[in-house]
């Protein structure tokens, strides 16, 4: 991106944006903004009494408790995602190409439909318990409450840092570590100075979508009964007829989710990361783990019978229990149908509102379109939760229309999720240099056909991810989809979320599994895209 | 000379990869405090002798001693971090996220300050010492690699093609700058090059590879006026290879028969430097010309004889008489080398 950056300067500095684009891209960001205006102007105006309920002891043991989990799952995840990267495509672990692709697989998970597995197989009468019954153990340690939610949110969100740190460190010119060992410096010593450091931007960027995720979560604190922001905010709504406290306490959980984006910006630092040359990369040689192959081996296998085993194998054994027992499959292929009805429109929508974005900050770089930008994410960063309260509010008081509609969803969902689409967008078309552009013009190409034949293969690469990437995240939303659905309509996550939080789990199995098979298309995609596998091309 | 007296040392390195020999049979014998160039074509297995001497990469078969300590082969294996033999990467490999300084004192232990001053100043980096690499221009980021390959004071320093980064204009001003350093602190250095004219220039002896081995090894002088082979010649400097058949203490060859008393019966190759043909127009003479390249202080005539072969003539100065299709008599000047065919 720092190279992607470098050539925005020489692009067109100084020429001004056509009133057309930059009109829908103020549209696009005021959209995007909505909700936390809406939820600051209802925060104005809260009374005495909800600022009583607000201040309260209960108050800050919230706070406590969701910051607690955030730095606790964002350090676990970090940690298991850097090792099991580097074991990947660094190490000699025996089979580390398949270790590769199961690495990445807890991804497909979703943190409500793990927990729930968790719950079923290590929970109060769970399946461990019942087998060990018959030894004498009456009671296993609970694992609701912190355990369980750290647990759950860990086990499903180390693959965003194992993600990017490989990409990161296939993108690592082998000069430098080289460079540190003729340096006098042992492999362990330059792993620490040298390549840590260069990975720095990389494993930041995975942490801070674990943060996030872990803030925004609803389902897994929700089933493990840990309180934090999300639970309380919507426990508030359902119960109060005034909604001022849960718009103050929506605010608060915004707050500390911007806080980390800022907190991440500014530990970036000034150095710029770059290839060292334009050379042929050579292969990097495999270190060899010797005797720590086995805690290699423990490791991997650990987070991947938890992560992806246990999971997986409790829910065909629920499926087959839940099949038995005659559990009707048709609800389940319309609620499929609805996932994927309303999580591809997000995707589309998400991909056409995203072009102004893109084009804005690709081709006419300043300072307000960086700001555009930035503003941009905002969506991004704020809970689908407090997104769909925010929404709820707005439509219930000022468009009644559009109140409990898909479309009041889908915008949500683009509100939610356009930087998905927006970035890789961006990022395409920032490769595609107007020089290219001016070329094929001499070469006596007219507009159409440099659209055509030249901006279109060339960004549709970059499109499909992004797009893929909001039909992925879109299946798995609950909260969000929970409160602006219409009545019933059920999709697949909200189908999952109704029979757990029952603790109806056999009932969750069937949805649960869909909805995993569903997006696991659009990750296989995604993996392609970021070079997963350790033998593909290196991506550039 | 004993292998203690000896810098470096390598003998019989191999290294093959997917079933090729990259580096096939390589011997080098540096001495301390020499300048060396290791002289070849891209793809004859230079880069890939550098990152065997440095530890980088292991060795098939061979052996690599560096200040008499045997450090690759026969079972022996120096980490590239013990081995005290520095490199300067082709493309720096300057560590992004440290500044001048840091990536100075990257390698030496200890209190660097005083190491790190001395190279600041000897490599004239004055005023930029907390600049980040990539503020820095070409010519500096040159010198920064160099300085931090020097901080640890290395047995050898191996150098990979260190101006192949570098525009022709600042080429020629960063070499002189690098032979001044390495000079004044007297290490011994390897530097890999493609370029006859660089080899020639700043390196007091120059090794030859071709296809994985060293040809030949001598001083600039002797490797341009004596080289060992045909391959070695076209290498070093421009240089025009007529075929000739001796027989009876007599080369005969298209430019002439020439007395060749030490020679034995057969065919070889007579190497013709340009600068040693003498050219005059002729309307009777055998030979045309049939290009013209013109450099200002002198120009390349490229002549056609009668047997098809062709002969380049390098003459000083401007001479506008020769232009394409000129009949021309060439004559040589002294005795030609002849090469085994």
């Amino acid at each position: 991106m720092a190279r992607a950056a470098t050539i925005t300067v020489e692009q067109g500095r100084g020429r001004k944006a056509p009133i057309p684009l930059q009109a829908s891209a103020l549209g696009v960001t005021a959209l995007v903004l909505l909700p936390i205006v809406y939820l600051v102007a209802r925060a104005l105006e809260a009374d005495a009494s909800s600022w009583r309920l607000i201040m309260r002891w209960r108050t800050v043991s919230l706070t406590l408790h969701t910051i607690g989990l955030a730095v606790a799952v964002t350090l676990a995840a970090t940690a298991i995602g850097v090792a099991l990267a580097w074991l990947a495509v660094r190490s000699d672990m025996p089979g580390r190409r398949v270790w590769a692709t199961l690495f990445a697989l807890p991804l497909v998970i979703p943190s409500y439909v793990g927990a729930f597995t968790l719950l079923s197989a290590l929970g109060p009468t769970g399946e461990l318990q019942r087998l060990l019954e018959p030894l004498g153990v009456e009671r296993l340690p609970d694992i609701t409450g912190f355990p369980g939610a750290f647990l759950a949110l860990t086990l499903f969100t180390y693959p965003y840092v194992y993600l990017v740190t490989v990409a990161g460190i296939r993108g690592l010119d082998p000069a430098f570590e080289e460079a540190g060992r003729v340096a006098g410096r042992s492999r362990a010593r330059v792993f620490r100075t040298v390549t840590l450091p260069l990975l720095r931007p990389s494993i930041g960027a995975g942490a801070l979508l674990v943060a996030l995720y872990t803030l925004h979560d609803f389902g897994a604190v929700s089933l493990m009964r840990y309180p934090t922001f999300t639970q309380a905010i919507f426990l508030q709504y359902k119960a109060a007829f005034d909604r001022t406290p849960a718009a103050i306490l929506s605010l608060m959980l915004a707050a500390l989710a911007l806080v980390v984006v800022v907190a991440e910006r500014r530990a970036r630092g000034r150095a710029r990361y770059y290839r060292s040359g334009t050379g042929v990369a050579r292969p990097l040689r495999p270190v060899p783990l010797g005797r720590w192959r086995w805690p290699a081996l423990v490791l991997s296998g650990g987070v991947i019978g938890l992560g992806l085993v246990l999971p997986g194998g409790m829910l065909l054994m629920l499926l087959s229990r839940g099949l038995a027992a005659g559990t009707p499959l048709n609800l389940t292929i319309w609620a499929a149908g609805a996932s994927a009805l309303v999580s591809g429109a997000g995707a589309i929508c998400a991909l056409v509102v995203a072009a102004p974005i893109a084009v804005l900050g690709a081709r006419y770089p300043s300072r307000r379109s960086r700001s555009v930008e930035s503003l941009s994410y905002m969506g991004y960063a704020l809970p689908g939760l407090v997104v769909a309260l925010a929404f709820v509010f707005l439509a219930s008081s000022y468009m009644p229309l559009l109140y409990q509609t898909l479309p009041l969803l889908v915008i949500a969902y683009v509100v939610m999720f356009l930087p998905q689409t927006s970035e890789p967008l961006r990022a395409g078309l920032l490769q595609l240099t107007p020089r290219m552009e001016e070329a094929a013009r001499t070469l006596g190409r007219g507009r159409g056909r440099i659209l055509k034949d030249i901006v279109f293969p060339l960004i549709a690469k970059p499109a499909l991810a992004g797009a893929a990437l909001v039909f992925l995240t879109a299946m798995k939303e609950l909260p969000a989809t929970l409160l602006l659905r219409p009545t019933g309509f059920e999709t697949l996550s909200t189908r999952v979320w109704t029979s757990a939080s029952a603790g109806l789990y056999s009932r969750a199995a069937v949805p649960a599994l869909l909805l995993m098979l569903l997006s696991s298309v659009p990750l296989a995609v995604l993996a392609r895209r970021v070079g997963v596998d350790p033998e593909g091309v290196r991506q550039d | 000379m004993s292998t203690s007296d000896l810098a470096l040392s390598c003998r019989g390195l191999r290294r093959s990869f997917d079933g090729v020999l990259a580096v096939d049979g390589f011997d080098l014998d540096v001495p301390t405090g020499a300048l060396m160039a290791l002289l070849g074509p891209s793809g004859c297995g230079k880069t890939t002798a550098l990152r065997l001497i440095a530890g980088l990469d292991r060795p098939g078969s061979g052996t690599v001693h560096v200040r008499g300590r045997l450090v690759a082969g026969d079972g022996e294996w120096v980490p590239p971090e013990r081995r005290k033999v520095g490199m300067v990467f082709q493309e720096w490999a300057l560590f992004p996220h440290l500044d001048v300084v840091s990536n100075i004192a990257f390698g030496v232990d200890g209190d660097a300050s005083a190491r790190v001053a001395s190279l600041i100043e000897l490599a004239r980096l004055q005023g930029l010492e907390h600049r980040m690499p990539h503020e820095l221009s070409g010519g500096q980021q040159q010198r920064v690699a160099l300085a931090r390959a020097l901080a640890p004071e290395p047995d050898v320093l191996l150098l990979d093609e260190p101006f192949s980064n570098l525009d022709a204009q600042l080429r020629a001003e960063v070499r002189g700058e690098v032979r001044e350093i390495l000079t004044a602190t007297g290490t011994t250095s390897v530097f890999v090059t493609h370029d006859q004219e660089e080899a020639l220039s700043i390196a007091d002896r120059v090794a030859v590879m071709i296809d994985g081995a060293v040809r030949q090894t001598g001083d600039p002088f002797a490797i341009y006026a004596a080289p060992a082979d045909a391959g070695v010649a076209r290498l070093v400097g421009q240089a025009n290879l007529i075929s000739a058949e001796v027989s009876g203490g007599f080369a005969h060859s298209s430019l002439g028969d020439l007395p060749m008393p030490t020679l034995a019966d057969g065919s070889c190759d007579l190497l013709v430097r340009p600068e040693a043909v003498a050219i005059a127009p002729d309307p009777a003479g055998p030979a045309r010309v049939v290009d013209v390249e013109f450099y200002g202080h002198d120009q390349l005539i490229r002549c056609a004889l009668p047997s098809g072969e062709h002969v380049q003539v390098r003459l000083i100065g401007p001479h506008p008489e020769f232009v394409l299709g000129s009949a021309v008599r060439l004559e040589l000047r002294g005795q030609p080398l002849a090469l085994p065919r």
